[in-house]
């Protein structure tokens, strides 16, 4: 009795819990592309500062180039 | 994982118009149609307020649960892209976009509408990165580049801010901080319901 009542109470929570998840975002759709840390392989568009196919190299790059070009209260004097 | 993301301030944004102007030339985008907006809401009232709209690559996009096809995709960095060589150019995303991000080409295969066109993030599409064939068809992949979008990094004042939704929410942060004078998201009281504070 009560091992059925655990069971039930388990399946309940998974169908309850499950409006709480989060749909996959990675990778949806027919086709999937290279991905952006890979480069271009033109070198004369390419910003220099980080390794191509490093995904943290690349990530870092682009989290330091934001704050640098858009942070304007970490640039200015306190 | 970064989930790359736009934020336009509000409060910063002067409608100059150098987003669209720099999403064009990037992409060499053609005639009638624009990646990028900016739109004014009671204009020429005091206090009107401009904001900059393109693609907000959506979580759960609508353009992609609508598509017949399934032309879009969405890469590691949430950035939604589509793919020219199978759309079909039916404007359903149009209709279900809330930004009204996809645009159609006068002139292309498929009469009057053509295929699809939107905000790409600067990420390209699906051909080869840097390739001809990936510019002609979707215009520069500043991402793979290392770069950010170049709508966001030509902003004078820099209201429009693109890139990693931690970094960029930071960033708006500190400045509301900075402000003293609350969120001034466009939407927040109606999502909230909180009323803008005098003066913001």
């Amino acid at each position: 009795m009560r091992s059925t009542w655990m069971i039930s109470a388990a399946v309940s929570a998974v169908f309850t819990l499950s409006a709480c998840g989060e749909k996959p975002q990675d990778k949806m759709g027919i086709r999937s592309d290279q991905p952006a840390q890979a480069g271009t392989g033109v070198a004369a568009f390419t910003e220099p500062g980080w390794k191509a196919g490093d995904h943290a190299s690349w990530s870092n790059h682009l989290r330091a180039r934001a704050n640098y070009g858009m942070n304007d209260h970490q640039r200015a004097p306190k | 994982m970064a989930r790359m993301k736009f934020i336009c301030d509000a409060e910063r944004c002067i409608e100059c118009n150098g987003c669209v102007t720099a999403c064009k030339n990037e992409h060499e985008v053609p005639w009638g149609v624009n990646r990028r907006r900016v739109v004014t809401l009671n204009d020429g009232v005091p206090g009107e307020k401009s904001i900059s709209v393109a693609c907000m690559p959506c979580s759960d996009a609508p353009c992609m649960a609508v598509c017949p096809v399934n032309c879009f995709y969405k890469t590691d960095e949430g950035v939604v892209l589509h793919d020219k060589d199978v759309c079909i150019g039916c404007g359903y995303c149009s209709y279900a976009c809330p930004f009204g991000a996809p645009q159609f080409p006068g002139q292309g295969t498929f009469g009057v509408r053509g295929k699809m066109d939107k905000c790409t993030f600067c990420a390209g599409g699906p051909e080869e990165h840097g390739s001809q064939a990936e510019f002609d068809k979707y215009g520069r992949n500043r991402l793979a580049e290392g770069k950010l979008p170049a709508c966001a990094e030509m902003c004078s004042t820099k209201a429009l801010l693109a890139g990693d939704g931690d970094v960029v929410s930071d960033i708006f942060r500190s400045r509301v901080v900075q402000r003293g004078k609350g969120a001034e998201v466009w939407g927040w009281g109606t999502a909230y319901g909180t009323a803008a504070k005098q003066g913001a």
